[in-house]
């Protein structure tokens, strides 16, 4: 079954060249269920291909397909493990959900089969991205997704702000690239290959006599990270992500929630082996996790839009993810990358059917009180919030004070870590209570003209299978019965990993994060639930405007990187070209025309005359030369 | 044997003939015969990388004849590894070319002619072996190329066309003093002059000598790649030559810059290429930042394409002068790179200049509604030219940097950045002219691209994808010959004790 599971690319990526060539023809709902069937069958495979993980009858296996570029040992060649098992399962599965949602949402675009293409397209790419062997075809999935990330959040194009999104997207994940691409030269300087089997490999490196000095690892392990935040929207490079909710909201559920930004993780606990060498780069990893989730949290606490309240709050939750990869937990980390995936694709989803239910409104200022229109969208909410804000026993518990209770337990400098991460835990309470509040709870605040219903089925189902998972998932890994920690084992074989602390202090972690949760929710409640006018106040006034505007750092960006970068190309193109290297060009060919007129005579203007004498004159070298060389 | 790569290099010339005799009232089959050729040619071309032998780094389909004993002038031709693909591209581009001409109104005859007697010229110089016939061929095919951009141009037209001339003439003249001092210098050591190019690898060049004769050669390819900061004929030249000028000129001309410095500088001069690697990597590396950084404000949008070719040569020059066998496998098969994907560009260029007559990005915008095809295709080679792995462009990028790191480690980070640059400079043009409100009532009625135009631009996506996913037949038709000229270049050469200690 494994030497087959190129199928799972081939699938969707067969999906989106038919869908690109027919699509149109196919029409609605047709192409949606072309892009849903591939999809969903490719899950299939890939469950049916994971049972003997399941079974611990298999650590995995490597698979070949044909040559790429052998010179720098990247072949096509694929890596079907535990931990591209459970990637390949979530991007399949929740992909598939999501592109039957889309069936329903994108209803009447005139793109719709455009945007299937898109979607096929993302899958082949992300599932590259996560099965590929070496770091030469994870690149390529990197690339690929950030393709398909471009193509989708400039989707409605017409629109020069979704244009721009998508622009800035792919240019602010290219500045992690180049990050990316340094770490591969110093990799492939080093190793002498791409190979996983030989660069992250401990015997490989006997094998080959490969010395690796703490400051080399710690090189690379940076330089790895740097792409990482650009792919998974952390400190520094995160300002693309809230942007990219200018796509439509099932490509924010599935790209900018559920799969692609967690790639960063991902290639962390894919390396984990390299991070493990480098505890300076561990510890930075960690750092900008934690404080990243607490940036963002603050700016999610004041967000109007529904969507950008659950973009920032997904760079905060992928700050956690990162805390646990940079602490050692890496299965504590895939995990939470495993559970958010569900809930967050669930709250995106949701929003989605709130904003087509409010006529295309994504102010939550204008909503409330929609629990009446759409009571089974609410219900699946409701759980979803539970989930993110770490109520036992909803996903989100198990997985995110699982991260919090490993990291207490390294001590020292991680306690603060940690307390950042328990601030985070309450702020995210907060907002995400305000968020459901403010949407679904209390009076409404939106015109009589218009009438919210609940959202067609296909768009129903995913919400409710989604809610199921985001209760049921969390108990893959619990502290009884650690079942995700076994399935990975193989994936992280020599590999020292943080665990648990001993006795009862998870459980008295536990216990304050979902105290310290319940207060925030409680107090979001008290203050939201009857949110009137308050609320409606314009956006950047008052003294929350600092907030309301992300701390202005885009202003700040486009300040202070922008305009110079723009001006340094201007003067580049204007100045020191066209002035200086053209000037002097044209100023040599004007001063010889100038001392050509003195020996007119010579000169008559004609090229076939220059050509002439440049030609007799090389002949009379050449005589001259051959003459010599004959005496 | 046939004589193969001979009938590739006359047959062309042949075409050029039988076009001129046309009688001028029927001038319009002067197209169909000379894609006739040059499909011929083509078919040719296809034979020659299909039958080539891949595990070999010598000379296949090899013709030699003398031309004039007493000097020492051959007539030998051959082709390897290095230059293999690069006839193909040429020979690729032809007929793309040719069926590009719509535009061309006047002349047709002239106009023909001087394409068959391009490519005659450029095959010529990519197959010859002895370096008087190298660079008879070229020069040859300057006035061709002065003709397209003098006659068929816009409006500059004459002003550009001088520039480019003159320009790589001064440069011919170094390349010239450069090969009759090496011919002299085979009749000093071996007692009788020769130009040949398998005979001149067997002298013994003192390094002094090879340093002046490094420059003089490299002076001539600088100019023609072009490198900074000999490179500002190429925007001119581009803007002003017709769209099929500049598919060959960025598709194929450029390229005989840097397969002049695989072919004769490496081999010929080992230990001044070592020695100047330093400042060649440097000029290579400024090259693609500066390019790129030029390219980004350009609102002619041609003239960003030609800036891109700046930065993008660089990153051929890069590998280059890594002297490994992967950045050099990587600058070869990304000069075939370039070729397809600016070609591919400047097509797309042309397309949208017949229909608008304007090349101004600010008289664009939105246009993606109305031309959706169009918009696909350009994004599309757009993402190819930025490096987007498994499309062509990357391949050779790829090779190139993780090739070049271990001797240029700072050069190699900077030129790393020259992909970010490339993907600004793309996208924006793209956002500008294609996305955004189609509010311009001139834009609005414009029409997607007809079955001809598709029909051009169908093979270049083909290539663009098939190399960029499977470019395995490629690099192993490369790589035996590049790898050739690393140990000729190390064996040869003393390198500097940082480039020991950096390749285990």
């Amino acid at each position: 079954m494994t030497e087959f599971i190129w199928i799972v690319i081939a699938l969707p990526l067969l999906g989106a060249v038919v869908l690109h060539f027919l699509g149109s023809r196919l029409g609605e709902p047709r192409a949606g269920l072309v892009g849903f069937g591939m999809v969903g069958a490719a899950f299939v495979i890939a469950a049916i291909a994971a049972v003997p993980f399941f079974q611990g009858e298999s650590h995995g296996e490597q698979v070949f397909l044909f040559d790429w570029i052998e010179g720098l040992g990247a072949a096509a060649s694929l890596l079907w493990d535990p931990l591209s098992a459970v990637m390949t399962l979530v991007i399949t599965g929740i992909g598939a959900l999501i592109h039957l949602y889309s069936i329903g949402y994108m209803h009447g675009d005139p793109g719709f089969s455009r945007f299937f293409t898109y979607l096929n397209l993302f899958i082949a790419s992300m599932l590259i991205l996560v099965l590929g062997d070496n770091f030469g075809l994870l690149f390529v999935g990197w690339e690929l997704v950030g393709l398909c990330s471009y193509l989708l959040i400039s989707f409605w194009n017409e629109k020069p702000s979704a244009a721009a999104a998508g622009k800035k997207a792919f240019i602010v994940n290219r500045i992690g690239d180049v990050g990316f691409l340094i770490a591969l030269m110093l990799i492939f300087t080093t190793f002498g290959t791409l190979a996983f089997d030989v660069v992250l490999s401990h015997e490989a490196w006997d094998v080959n006599g490969i010395e690796l000095g703490v400051g080399l690892v710690t090189a690379i392990t940076l330089l790895l990270l740097v792409g990482g935040t650009g792919k998974s929207a952390q400190l520094p490079l995160y300002m693309w992500l809230p942007d990219a909710m200018e796509g439509p909201t099932p490509v924010s559920a599935l790209i900018h929630a559920a799969t692609m930004v967690t790639a960063g993780v991902y290639m962390i606990a894919r390396t984990a082996v390299l991070f493990e060498l480098a505890p300076v780069s561990s510890a930075i990893v960690a750092s900008v996790g934690a404080v990243t989730a607490l940036f963002a949290a603050s700016i999610a606490l004041k967000q109007r839009d529904i969507k950008r309240v659950l973009a920032y709050s997904t760079i905060s939750q992928l700050g956690y993810m990162f805390l646990a990869v940079g602490v050692g937990a890496y299965v504590a980390g895939i995990f939470h990358l495993f559970t958010h995936a569900f809930f967050k694709a669930l709250l995106f989803l949701g929003s989605g059917a709130v904003i087509h239910a409010m006529a295309d409104e994504q102010d939550i200022g204008r909503m409330g009180g929609l629990r009446k229109a759409m009571p089974v969208t609410h219900m699946t909410q409701v759980v979803g919030w539970l989930a993110i804000i770490g109520i036992f026993p909803f996903a989100g518990f198990w997985s995110k004070d699982e991260i919090l209770a490993v990291t207490f337990g390294k001590g020292g400098g991680y306690y603060v870590l940690w307390a950042i991460g328990l601030l985070t835990a309450l702020l995210t309470a907060v907002y995400m209570t305000r968020w459901i509040a403010l949407t679904f709870w209390g009076e409404k605040r939106y015109a009589d003209d218009l009438h919210p219903h609940e959202a067609p089925g296909t768009m129903v189902l995913p919400l409710i299978v989604l809610a199921g998972f985001s209760v049921g998932v969390g108990f893959w890994n619990t502290p009884f019965l650690p079942s995700m920690e076994h399935f990975l084992e193989p994936a992280f074989e020599g590999v020292e990993q943080a665990h648990l602390p001993e006795g009862l202090v998870p459980w008295v972690l536990a216990a304050v994060s979902v105290g310290v949760a319940v207060v925030g929710a409680f107090y979001a409640y008290r203050r939201y639930r009857g949110a009137g006018a308050v609320e409606l106040a314009p956006i950047g006034k008052g003294s929350w405007s600092l907030v309301e505007e992300a701390y202005r750092v885009d202003d700040l960006a486009g300040r202070f990187i922008v305009s110079p970068g723009r001006a340094v190309s201007n003067f580049m193109a204007f100045v020191v070209d066209r002035d200086v290297i053209d000037g002097a060009v044209n100023g040599l060919a004007t001063a010889v025309r100038t001392a050509g007129e003195r020996l007119r005579p010579l000169q008559s203007g004609f090229v076939r005359q220059y050509g002439l004498g440049l030609v007799a004159g090389t002949v009379g070298l050449l005589v001259w030369f051959a003459s010599r060389g004959l005496g | 044997m046939f004589p193969t790569l001979s009938v590739m290099i006359w047959l062309p010339v042949l075409g050029a003939a039988i076009v001129a005799t046309i009688p001028r009232k029927r001038s319009e089959i002067a197209l169909p015969v000379g894609l006739g050729f040059a499909a011929l040619v083509l078919a040719l071309a296809g034979n020659v990388v299909w039958t080539f032998v891949s595990g070999d780094a010598d000379f296949q389909f090899v013709e030699q004849a003398t031309i004039y004993a007493p000097w020492g002038i051959t007539y030998h031709l051959g082709v390897d590894g290095i230059s293999l693909l690069l006839v193909a591209l040429t020979a690729f581009l032809m007929p793309i070319g040719i069926l590009a001409s719509a535009s061309v109104t006047e002349r047709h005859k002239e106009y023909m002619a001087a394409m068959l007697m391009l490519e005659a010229g450029l095959l010529g110089v990519f197959l010859s072996l002895d370096l008087v016939l190298f660079f008879v061929f070229f020069e040859v095919m300057l006035v061709p190329m002065y003709f397209i951009i003098g006659i068929w141009g816009g409006e500059r037209r004459v002003y550009a066309a001088l520039k480019f001339f003159l320009y790589t003439a001064i440069g011919s003249a170094f390349l010239l003093a450069g090969i009759i001092f090496l011919g002299a210098m085979a009749s000093d050591q071996l007692g009788t002059p020769s130009f040949d190019y398998t005979v001149l690898l067997a002298l013994d060049i003192p390094p002094s000598t090879q340093r002046w004769l490094f420059v003089g050669f490299a002076i001539a390819f600088a100019i023609k790649i072009p490198l900074f900061p000999f490179h500002t004929w190429l925007p001119d030249a581009h803007v002003e030559a017709p769209t099929v000028g500049s598919v060959m000129l960025a598709g194929v001309l450029l390229k005989l810059g840097t397969y002049g410095l695989i072919r004769f500088n490496l081999p010929l001069f080992p230990q001044a290429s070592v020695d100047f690697a330093g400042v060649m990597v440097a000029l290579a590396v400024i090259g693609i930042i500066y390019g790129a950084l030029v390219a980004i404000v350009q609102p002619d949008i041609k003239r960003l394409v030609a800036y891109s070719s700046v930065s993008h040569l660089g990153f051929i020059v890069l590998g280059t002068f890594a002297l490994s066998a992967q950045g050099l496998s990587g600058g070869v098969i990304q000069m075939v790179n370039h070729g397809l994907t600016t070609g591919a560009l400047f097509l797309l260029v042309g397309m949208i200049y017949d229909r608008r007559h304007t090349r101004q990005i600010s008289d664009y915008g939105g246009i993606a509604r109305v031309m959706p095809i169009f918009a696909g295709l350009f994004l599309f080679t757009a993402f190819a030219s930025a490096g987007l792995p498994g499309l062509n462009g990357f391949v050779g990028e790829f090779l190139v940097l993780l090739g070049s790191y271990a001797r240029h480690p700072a050069a190699t980070i900077t030129a790393a950045f020259g992909v970010l640059l490339a993907a600004i400079y793309l996208l924006w043009a793209y956002e500008r002219v294609f996305t955004g409100p189609n509010d311009k009532p001139e834009n609005q009625g414009l029409k997607d691209l007809n079955a001809r135009e598709i029909g051009i631009m169908v093979p270049l996506v083909a290539m663009i994808i098939f190399l960029g996913v499977y470019p395995k037949p490629a690099l192993d038709r490369i790589g035996p010959s590049v790898g050739a000229v690393v140990e000729r270049v190390e064996n040869a050469a003393v390198l500097p004790t940082e480039w020991e200690a950096a390749t285990r």
